[in-house]
């Protein structure tokens, strides 16, 4: 998906259809991009179902998002923030050739990561102990309509769980990624597929950056 | 890869032999292939879905299969068509082998990724065909909640996940399609020098890249409530059913244009062709595509004026829809001032051109009517409806795809197929479509509802007109699918330019060799440039 | 278009005109016709024309050079979208006539149920799959279903409305002509789909009220608005003459209740049922969120009865300081 880019010392990783290196490079990025589009345009299907439904039963979804865990969600905004860091880092450093670098901040950025979903793990059995995980044993004791705070926590679960689903994707994709450099596979003329994942990792950061204020910190203050 | 000397030139069909050079080819015009091997089984399956459709139309009582299975048998016609048949057919089959060629490039930009959607698009067909051989689906292809959700009792998950995998294969050709035409185009390929037939594969890819992942997405939402009866769409639940209708249609109305914009690019390169004549007012027909396909994502609403939604939402999306017919009326007017003082063959691709241009104005005129909200209340939901997009889709689509095969059949083979039986299939496919298809205009605005099993007798003289014309229609269908395999075998050689036509795909021999030309093409002159071709046979 | 009613109609070929509305929807589909027709054949024409006028003679022949004409291209964009807002607004106005009841419509109500139509008379009496109606009288229909989307269609009246799961949606017709019409259910419902339809019995007047007058088919009798509301103990916090508990219900009807977020809500058939159904949802200004919900307790058919009946509650005397033990409810239901 990121490239076709093969390590190849001799063609320096040409692919027969592309007549230069240049245009190779310029099409994988152009693919990344539109292949990011597809994911904002995925998103945002969800999102534009969280707001039609917020407006229909604000009162449950306010009441739903005072469930859930501040704190740990700003932790857990901060760790993404700092993965970003460490994936810019990670690009830097197989652009300058630097190839121990790469690996450890590749590493890190799958540790980070690992961190978040990590957090989110406790957050999910909190909410399992306390029955708002809708089903059968989803329990409301409050005054707004069952269904209207069980939506709020449909949407939370499949918004947080899907955002988490690409996390795990972009942690395996890291993982085959440090391993590859490790191998020294990367250059400072051939790193189309690290800038690749980074843009994918980078994304799916900010997709954390609009669920984050969404789903924990609308209506709170209200 | 075995060595075969003789007489014959290396083409990419016998550059390499056996089956797993096929399986494994990373050559877009073999992929092609294997898009079209796909695309005609599933097609066969729907229409045969279609003919029993028709024997149990035509006659008022329910009498030949049970309501369930009448159910599922519309259901699966219109999921097979329309997600495994008409939103592949075009842009797999004819644009995967030609957008290479048109633009002077070796292959597709990602040739890995091509393969890869392909394997994806047969997974998908594999599981609605798992589905379907379990019992099938009876939602109808629209999957309404929260029917589709809590009510039905059939192989909805299966399906919606075959169409979900399958939305991957769609992405993915859209972003090659995009990457390709962006970054690969020879030198001096301008974009104002590109045949009009990547411009409409491009304004298509574009719909395929942004609202495929929002039909994703509600698949998603569909399967969450079904599976884990969490309230989504259902009211009981707490859900709404028409936010649903909202996601689905906000991909399926741009849909349409997926299916029937890579037509209109068939059917210009086909008209400049056999008219010999550069395409009148070449900037606007471009436009036109993109125009379409942006208007496409801003008129959903108008299939819901009497779902209801605000009565002001109907008004606003009935006002946008009036838009999106000003560039399909553009482009119909300049195919026809095309023609004007052009050199007019009636060959068998250029018959299938003029009947997409009749049958395309009747659906895309009374795609108007259907946006006319005060005729629309009453229309909405009937045999009108199907009569329409009918002859959008099949009148249009499926007559630029047919048209397309035709004309770039001997690029594609090497070979030409026997004109007395094309030019009778073209004709049979003209009178049956509309014997078949003119009546349910008539059906509709009496009143008959679509999805209906029985209905009651006094519709059937038309519903028996239908029914007739729908066998004229199927055998004028199998007709092709005869010769043109009969021509891969004994059809007579193809030259390299058998129509006298201009592009870069008719400059490279037939079929073309694997990596398609045997010096990259430069390009220095703009597209449909048949005065330059004039002179430079005169000088020869 | 010929407007000869007695030649259209006598063909099986054109739905009857039995409604106000049916007049209108044909016209304007008689003028997109006519549009449609025109530019079909000046298209087909044209097509035809060229190629055979401009048929390839000789087989090395090409057609003459191509000149981008600006002005043609502005001229085929503007006429047909001029034409096209023509049809926009005569299509809006049509709609807008199609879902605004006129004030003297009387109130029907419809349940759709896979797969059948239930109707109630403002009388009281009830039917399935069919409906008796008057000759001359606006109809409003407020329906609502229990199971999936259907939707109410009637092709003689030209009138259609999907039937929604949850929530009200309206329609209305008046029929003009006595006779039988088929209803049929537009919006595709599962296995029996085609055979959930019915007929509408249009009637004159006077056999309209003699018909009423007999007896109702031995369906078992529902309970009335009033009896519901004491059912389900309405009555001990939305009583007439204290509004310390409940807001009083008298007259509250068509007005906008201010709630307690501030914003205004209108009280119609939808608020009704939400505060029944999901009370804490919009709370009015002043009161607590003390209503239980009766969600899963109170069926479609006894929501309409009890909206019904709290319809008919007329403001008391004025201001609602003033008791009004005195004043009958104007019972709708039977």
């Amino acid at each position: 998906m990121i490239s076709d880019a093969k390590p190849d010392r001799q063609t320096w990783g040409l692919d027969h259809q592309f007549d230069s290196v240049d245009q190779q490079r310029e099409s994988s990025f152009l693919g990344m991009w539109i292949f990011l589009v597809t994911e904002i345009m995925f998103f945002g299907g969800l999102f534009a179902t969280y707001i039609v439904y917020r407006g229909q039963n604000t009162d449950g979804f306010v009441a739903g998002s005072h469930e859930l865990d501040i704190t740990l969600g700003a932790v857990n905004t901060a760790v993404l923030i700092g993965s970003s860091l460490t994936m810019a880092l990670a690009v830097w450093a197989a652009q300058t050739d630097r190839r121990k670098a790469t690996v450890w901040f590749i590493l890190a950025t799958i540790l980070l990561g690992g961190v978040f979903l990590g957090v989110k793990v406790v957050e999910y059995g909190a909410k399992f102990e306390h029955h708002l995980v809708p089903g059968p044993e989803f329990h409301w004791p409050g005054p707004e309509k069952t269904e209207s705070v069980q939506m709020f926590f449909n949407l939370y679960f499949l918004m947080t769980g899907l955002h988490a689903l690409h996390m795990i994707i972009g942690i395996g994709i890291l993982a085959v990624l440090a391993w590859l450099a490790w191998r020294g596979v990367f250059s400072a003329s051939n790193h189309n597929l690290v800038e690749g994942v980074g843009l994918y990792w980078h994304f799916v950061d900010i997709v954390w950056i609009f669920l984050f204020p969404l789903l924990y910190l609308l209506g709170r203050s209200g | 890869m075995s060595e075969r000397q003789g007489p014959r030139r290396q083409h990419y069909l016998n550059a390499t032999w056996g089956l797993k050079s096929w399986l494994l080819t990373k050559d877009h015009k073999r992929i092609a292939i294997l898009y079209l091997l796909g695309i005609t089984v599933f097609f066969f399956i729907g229409g045969l879905f279609a003919v029993l459709i028709r024997l149990e139309l035509a006659t008022p009582a329910g009498d030949m299969v049970q309501p369930d299975t009448y159910n599922r048998l519309f259901t699966m016609h219109g999921v097979m068509m329309i997600f495994f048949f008409l939103i592949p057919s075009i842009p797999a089959v004819l644009g995967n082998f030609l957008i290479p060629l048109m633009i002077g490039a070796k292959d597709l930009a990602f040739p890995k990724l091509n393969l890869a959607s392909w394997y994806i698009y047969m997974l998908g067909g594999s599981f609605a065909l798992w589905a379907m051989f379990n019992g099938g689906v009876d939602t109808g292809w629209t999957f309404y909640t929260p029917f589709s959700t809590t009510f039905s009792n059939s192989y909805v998950i299966a399906t919606a996940l075959g169409i979900f995998i399958l939305g991957f294969s769609s992405i993915l050709t859209g972003l090659n399609f995009v990457v390709t035409i962006h970054r690969m185009r020879a030198p001096g390929l301008t974009w104002f020098r590109l045949p009009l037939f990547v411009w409409a594969q491009y304004a298509t890819s574009l719909i395929q890249i942004l609202g495929t992942p929002v039909l994703a997405v509600t698949i998603l939402l569909v399967a969450a409530e079904r599976l884990l009866h969490i309230g989504i769409f259902d009211p009981a639940l707490g859900g709404d059913p028409v936010l649903f209708q909202h996601l689905f249609w906000f991909y399926s109305h741009p849909a349409v244009y997926i299916m029937v914009l890579p037509s209109m690019g068939v059917i210009s390169e086909l008209i400049t062709a056999f008219a010999r004549k550069r395409i009148f007012g070449y900037q606007f027909v471009a436009f036109a595509s993109i125009a379409i396909a942006v208007l496409g994502f801003l008129v959903w609403g108008h299939h819901m004026f009497v779902s209801s939604q605000s009565v002001y939402a109907g008004v606003v999306f009935s006002f946008l829809s009036m838009f999106v017919a000003v560039p399909s009326a553009v482009k119909v007017f300049n195919w026809t001032a095309t023609l004007y003082q052009g050199s007019i063959s009636w060959d068998t691709p250029m018959l299938y051109a003029l009947g997409f241009i009749g049958l395309f104005t009747i659906g895309g005129l009374t795609g108007v009517m259907l946006s006319t909200l005060g005729i629309d209340i009453h229309v909405h939901d009937t045999y009108f409806v199907v009569a329409h997009f009918h002859y959008i889709m099949v009148g249009g689509a499926i007559m630029g795809y047919l048209g397309g095969l035709h004309f770039w059949w001997p690029k594609i083979t090497g070979r030409l197929y026997p004109v007395f039986w094309s030019k009778l299939s073209a004709l049979m496919i003209f009178v049956g479509f509309n014997l078949t298809f003119f009546p349910q205009f008539l059906l509709g605005y009496m009143g008959m509802p679509r999805r209906y099993h029985a209905y009651p007798e006094e519709f059937q003289v038309l519903n028996v007109m239908s029914s007739a014309g729908a066998t004229i229609l199927g055998v004028g269908y199998l007709i092709p699918m005869i010769y043109f395999v009969w021509s891969m075998r004994y059809g007579e050689r193809a030259s390299s330019n058998p129509w006298g036509a201009v592009g870069l795909e008719w400059e490279t021999t037939s079929p073309p060799p694997s990596h398609n030309f045997l010096e990259p093409p430069t390009v220095d002159h703009e597209a449909y440039d048949y005065v330059r071709r004039a002179q430079e046979q005169r000088v020869a | 278009m010929n407007q000869g009613k007695g030649f259209w109609e006598s063909l099986p070929l054109f739905p009857e005109r039995a409604s106000t509305l049916a007049s209108e929807v044909d016209t304007l589909y008689f003028f997109t016709v006519a549009v449609a027709i025109f530019f079909s054949l000046l298209v087909a024409a044209l097509v035809l024309y060229f190629a055979v006028r401009y048929r390839r003679r000789h087989p090395n022949e090409v057609g003459q050079p191509e000149k981008t004409i600006t002005w043609l291209e502005i001229t085929w964009s503007v006429i047909p979208f001029l034409i096209l807002m023509v049809m926009f607004v005569w299509g809006a106005k049509v709609f807008f006539i199609a879902f605004r009841p006129p004030s003297n419509a009387v109130e029907y109500y419809v349940v759709g149920k896979q797969w059948m139509w239930k109707f109630q008379h403002p009388q009281g009496k009830r039917e399935i799959n069919d409906l008796h109606v008057p000759v001359g009288q606006p109809i409003k229909l407020t329906m609502t279903s229990e199971d999936v989307i259907h939707s109410f269609f009637v092709p003689a009246f030209r009138i259609k409305a999907d039937v929604l799961p949850g929530r009200y949606t309206t329609a209305w017709f008046e029929a003009t002509k006595a006779g039988a019409y088929h209803i049929f259910c537009a919006e595709y419902c599962g296995t029996e789909h085609s055979r959930m339809g019915g007929t509408i019995h249009v009637m004159e007047p006077r056999d309209y009220e003699a018909w009423l007058e007999q007896d109702a088919p031995t369906d078992e009798r529902l309970l009335s608005g009033e009896e519901l509301f004491a059912k389900y103990v309405c009555n001990t916090c939305h009583y007439p003459d204290s509004s310390a508990r409940a807001p009083i219900l008298y007259g509250i009807f068509g007005e906008q209740a201010e709630l307690a977020d501030g914003s205004r809500v209108l009280v119609d058939e939808n608020y009704l049922r939400e505060s029944i159904l999901n009370p804490t949802a919009k709370i009015v200004a002043g009161y607590q969120a003390l209503m239980p919900t009766y969600q899963g307790q109170v069926g479609e058919e006894e929501l309409i009865q009890l909206i019904a009946y709290i319809k008919g509650l007329e403001p008391a005397g004025g201001g609602e300081q003033t008791a009004s033990g005195g004043s009958t409810a104007q019972e709708t239901a039977p």
